[in-house]
């Protein structure tokens, strides 16, 4: 342990490994060091002086961000220096702050109005000046900056140079005229771009997608993965009144820092779709698709699978949950069964400062879930093998382009919606829950099985696929059992 | 250490051409600058100046040219350009007048030396080039030479000691001499 | 090119000893005056050899903080594993010190024979001069020298034939006070913003590159040379006062003064003395009222205050200010104190980097609340607005701009608060008119 040191912080021991900041070291002791320049996944630049603190035997106060602990330091956040500190940092950052919190997106989750709040002054001093003033630019695809609520943290500027390795944006000017700037004709249209937005402390670079949508304290936030690719970054759904409004990403170090893509930001529409099938549905005697309820869908489920002859084949999404993968590969297994998924791909786009992290060609969460539960790339193959197939299973795939393949074996279709491939061959059709409405795992690029929880109620009689495929089984199992 | 000496102003107002910097013998003294560093960045305010003495002030296009050939983005430039005073992001006069006005120079009358360039060359306010496109006139911060106030700097010429009373002859130099 | 005063009996001239003899401008002159010997004797000598020498004169930074040199010096790797570098700060930003600019002017060989000395010193094989953008004139001079120093061989891959590679290369400024403030120096060299770095690492860790670097100011550099062929011993007698501070100081005197220009007298020199026997006193009909000893950043001493001050590093604390620069800028009896605070505070906010909150917001503020005060709108509660300001913009910041702007006006309202008083007394009589 000759590497670790050991420090007292607001009267808290606590042992940290060399090399730590203060700053840092004051999180595991269980205290938040007010901030604003400093992020923990960008280089430090000790601008904003906020986190100055008093160390024992220092002559004047530490930029705690910068500031390397040493055996036996004594720090203190809340003596009457350090506090008077803050508070006139606070101070001078509100003189030229407009104060234009009821129409600012970043109202509520404003770490400027939350440090006021803590421990700024009751009043103003900054009495009868103007406050300085420059536009709104539209700085990119998604990110507009609002000039007059900059704090200059450089924040922003810091990630696109170090992190996104493509300086677009500049600390521009000197003094109290300064302003981040950006070059005429090029735009800040970075694949990652729009974690400037969250890295800003404060509103002055908001999102385009997010403008006035709602105020932040009305969202509910649930954990989630992005299912934008095999990347698998941890992420936010922020949702309101049922309606996935935002994306964030959720801090995780093994895989995504504090970031997340442009693509899988601003992806999330298709989770809010309205088109979706939302009752069971079964061909009826006339070999039409009509309404119904899961009892007797399930029950008719059981009839054509009991009926049915092997092999079973399997077309799956590699957007599925690993819970509903397993499922469908226990049921056709014994049978003789295969399964296959085709997956979209794009351009990677890297981000270069951090190791390992990118938006990934292949734009599924779950291919390596469905992979390791047995599903096969082999898809041109397996759809060729559904003439003679007894069964087909379809878990959410679009069975674009496969007209005229699948043979004349019974379809037992389980999606989000019913594309007219599925409602042409289908031969029962079970609405399912999309990610945002169930909970589940996917199993990223690197192998780690992540949980996602249910962010919003699924539409009608929609229900997670694993929980259909389970009633399936059981069903099977029953009518098996009594006959 | 071929550099020529320093200068800027010069080019004037009416210079819309903005031929290429780095080409021929602007890429060779590049070179021989660069030769000065380890890396091709710390050239930068060394190629701003080549661009001012070259087009009179740092147009976008001179960013975007002195990026690119030293490797950076136009908006890191920018970032820089803006940082330092000298460097003009605007067009100015043939003849720019930088005149002390820093405490030292203050108290020894340095407000009037730059009322009297105002009055002499016809610029209306301080920053404003003047209608002839010929002077423009500004007060800068200390110019590091307070023992000889006022110090005034036409274009790269350091002039000592200037009162009010010599405003007019000095424009009048500069007027014959460049116009 | 002349000279504006002849020498005063009074000055002990070893760094100024040309001042004003255009002969000692060219390499010839130089040498003819003795030039390059020292520089001689130091590469026969060890770099340790050097840095005990320098160290044992008591040479201090003339740059304003007054660091021991042969000590920073000493910081330095003793191996060189990476390049090593010199920077020598010709910013010479601090309002009211012109004395580098004199230094170059005259005697440019006399400062590339220091910054030779020092590159071999600790290990530096390239030294770049940051001469500020406006010295247009020292700029060419300096590179007029330079080329003489490399086609005479004295510098370049072989200097003076002992071997060693000492490349010498200007780099000039673009307008920025800050750039004095030696890590944002070496920011603008890398062709960066010239914002002041956190510290540490130090340069003599993580310079130039983030290369072991040392920086010195032009007059620091330009005394090494005597030191060298005069002896530590020698140096240390230019000493009238506390013994730490040690050899002779160029003070650039300016402002309502009668002969304004730089003066060389020995550490622990009276300021008085200075004021009224070298530079002439006040003005015909005029008093002196007020006085700045080291540039623009220190605190104002009051004409009866500074005729009690002794120049040198310690004497100035003792009298609540510092020896800073040696810019000593002058107020007579004409000056409005209100409207010259306002003046520096104006420049501190133009200059400010704008990294630092309390700067950036702090500085700006403080004019305003000035200029309200100037324009008869001041509030009684003003002043101590003010003086709160400035406790809240010093020590908190990563280099001290901050403090620079925030010392004159503590200074100021402490000392000359009847001016403050009057201007507020002004306001209220037109409001109730």
């Amino acid at each position: 342990m000759s590497n670790m040191v050991k420090l007292t912080i607001e009267g808290r021991e606590v042992e940290v490994p060399a090399g730590t900041s203060v700053l840092e070291a004051a999180k595991l002791a269980g205290v938040l060091i007010p901030h604003y320049c400093y992020h923990p996944s960008l280089p430090v630049a000790g601008v904003c002086r906020m986190c100055l603190v008093e160390i024992e035997k220092q002559p004047k106060l530490a930029a705690s961000c910068a500031t390397a602990v040493a055996e036996g330091m004594v720090v203190r956040i809340e003596s009457e220096q350090a506090k008077k500190a803050r508070q006139s940092v606070l101070e001078f950052l509100l003189i030229n702050h407009p104060l234009d919190c009821p129409i600012c997106d970043q109202a509520g989750e404003c770490e400027l109005q939350d440090y006021v709040f803590q421990e700024g002054r009751a009043g103003t001093r900054y009495s009868e000046y103007a406050k300085r003033f420059n536009p709104v630019e539209d700085f990119g695809p998604d990110v507009l900056y609002v000039p007059n609520r900059c704090i200059l943290c450089t924040r922003c500027v810091r990630f696109m140079e170090h992190v996104a390795d493509e300086p677009v944006l500049n600390v521009s000017e000197r003094g109290d005229r300064a302003y981040i700037g950006i070059h005429e004709g090029q735009k800040l249209d970075h694949e990652w771009a729009g974690n400037v937005v969250d890295l800003c402390p404060v509103g002055s670079l908001i999102s385009k997608d997010f403008l006035h949508k709602a105020r932040a304290w009305d969202l509910d936030r649930t954990a989630s993965v992005c299912p934008g690719c095999t990347q698998g970054c941890s992420i936010m759904l922020e949702t309101r009144d049922n309606t996935v409004v935002r994306v964030k990403p959720r801090p995780n170090p093994e895989v995504n820092r504090h970031f997340i893509c442009d693509e899988g930001r601003l992806g999330y529409a298709w989770l809010n779709r309205t088109d979706r099938l939302e009752v069971p549905m079964v061909r009826d005697g006339g070999g039409k698709l009509v309404a119904s309820d899961w009892d007797h869908a399930l029950e008719r489920v059981a009839e054509v699978l009991r009926e049915a002859k092997e092999p079973w084949l399997a077309l799956v999404s590699p957007g599925a949950s690993n819970e509903a993968l397993e499922r469908i590969m226990a049921l056709i297994r014994p049978r003789q069964g295969r399964g296959a998924f085709r997956v979209r791909t794009g351009p990677e786009a890297p981000l270069a400062g951090v190791n390992d992290l990118k938006l990934r060609a292949e734009r599924a969460p779950n291919v390596y879930g469905a992979l390791a539960a047995g599903f096969t790339r082999e898809w041109e193959q397996t759809v060729a093998a559904a003439a003679g197939a007894g069964l087909v299973l379809v878990l959410d795939e679009s069975l674009e382009g496969t007209d005229g393949k699948l043979g004349a074996a019974p379809l037992v279709w389980l999606g989000t919606t019913l594309p007219e491939p599925a409602r042409a061959r289908a031969t029962v059709a079970l609405p399912i829950a999309n990610m945002a409405e169930e909970e589940g795992t996917f199993r990223n690029v690197q192998g780690r099985d992540q949980q996602y929880l249910q962010a919003k109620t699924a539409p009608g009689l929609a229900r997670p696929a694993a929980w259909v495929l389970d009633r399936i089984a059981a069903e099977l199992g029953a009518t098996a059992g009594a006959r | 250490m071929k550099n020529e000496a320093p200068r800027h102003g010069g080019a004037g107002a009416g210079a819309t051409a903005m031929a290429p910097v780095f080409e021929g013998e602007g890429r060779k003294k590049l070179d021989e600058v660069l030769s000065r560093y380890p890396n091709k960045q710390a050239a930068l305010l060394p190629a701003l100046w080549m661009v001012q003495e070259a087009h009179g002030w740092v147009s976008p296009e001179g960013m975007a040219e002195v990026a690119e050939v030293l490797g950076l983005t136009p908006a890191y430039v920018k970032g820089v350009v803006t940082f330092y005073t000298m460097y003009h992001q605007h067009p100015v006069g043939r003849n720019f007048v930088q005149v002390c006005g820093t405490t030292p120079c203050n108290v020894c009358g340095s407000e009037k030396v730059a009322e009297a360039f105002l009055k002499a060359t016809g610029a209306r306010r301080l920053g404003e080039t003047s209608p002839d496109g010929n002077w423009t006139i500004i007060e800068v911060e200390c110019l590091g030479a307070c023992g000889f106030a006022t110090p005034v700097l036409i274009n790269d010429d350091f002039i000592e000691s200037v009162t009010p009373d010599k405003v007019p002859e000095l424009v009048a130099r500069y007027n014959a001499g460049r116009s | 090119m002349g000279y504006p005063h002849q020498p005063h009996p009074k000055e002990t001239q070893v760094i100024s000893k040309y001042f004003g003899d255009a002969g000692a401008v060219s390499l010839e002159g130089w040498k003819q005056r003795g030039g390059y010997q020292a520089l001689q004797k130091a590469l026969g000598m060890s770099r340790e050899a050097v840095t005990e020498e320098v160290k044992a004169s008591g040479l201090r930074g003339r740059g304003g903080a007054g660091f021991p040199t042969g000590l920073k010096w000493s910081f330095m790797p003793k191996e060189v594993k990476r390049p090593h570098y010199l920077c020598c700060n010709a910013d010479e930003s601090e309002p009211g010190t012109f004395k580098d600019r004199e230094i170059m002017r005259w005697t440019p060989h006399q400062l590339i024979e220091g910054v030779a000395i020092c590159a071999h010193a600790i290990g530096a094989e390239v030294a770049y001069i940051y001469i500020r953008g406006e010295f247009t004139e020292p700029y060419r001079i300096m590179e007029k020298a330079l080329a003489e120093a490399y086609a005479a061989g004295i510098i370049g891959n072989n200097a003076m034939g002992s071997g060693k590679r000492i490349d010498i290369h200007l780099h000039r400024g673009a307008g920025a006070y800050i750039c004095g403030e030696e890590t944002a120096l070496m920011n603008s060299i890398e062709g960066k913003r010239g914002n002041p770095r956190i510290k540490p690492p130090f340069p003599a860790q993580a310079g130039l590159w983030g290369c072991p670097t040392t920086i010195n100011n032009v007059e620091t550099l330009a005394a090494v040379p005597h030191i060298i062929s005069n002896g530590a011993e020698w140096y240390r007698k230019f000493c009238l006062g506390n013994p730490k501070s040690t050899g002779t100081k160029l003070y650039s005197v300016c402002g309502t003064i009668a002969r304004p220009g730089n003066y060389e007298v020995p550490m622990g020199f009276p300021l008085k003395d200075l004021l009224y026997d070298l530079a002439g006193g006040p003005l015909p009909g005029r008093k002196l009222k007020a006085v700045i000893p080291g540039g623009s950043s220190v605190p104002i001493l009051t004409a009866q205050e500074a005729e009690a001050t002794i120049l040198d590093y310690e004497g100035c604390v003792a009298a609540g200010t510092m020896l800073g620069s040696g810019g000593v800028i002058v107020m007579d009896d004409s000056v409005d104190m209100v409207y010259q605070i306002m003046r520096l505070a104006s420049f501190y906010a133009h200059e400010s980097c704008a990294q630092c909150t309390q700067c950036r917001e702090g500085t700006a503020w403080t004019v305003k609340i000035l200029k309200r005060i100037l324009g008869g709108d001041g509030k009684p509660e003003d002043l101590d607005l003010l003086l709160d300001l400035a406790d809240n913009m010093t020590g908190k910041t990563i280099c001290v701009l901050s403090d620079s702007c925030a010392a004159p006006v503590v200074s100021g309202i402490r000392k000359f608060r009847s001016e403050f008083d009057a201007y507020l007394k002004r306001g209220r009589a037109v409001a109730s008119a």
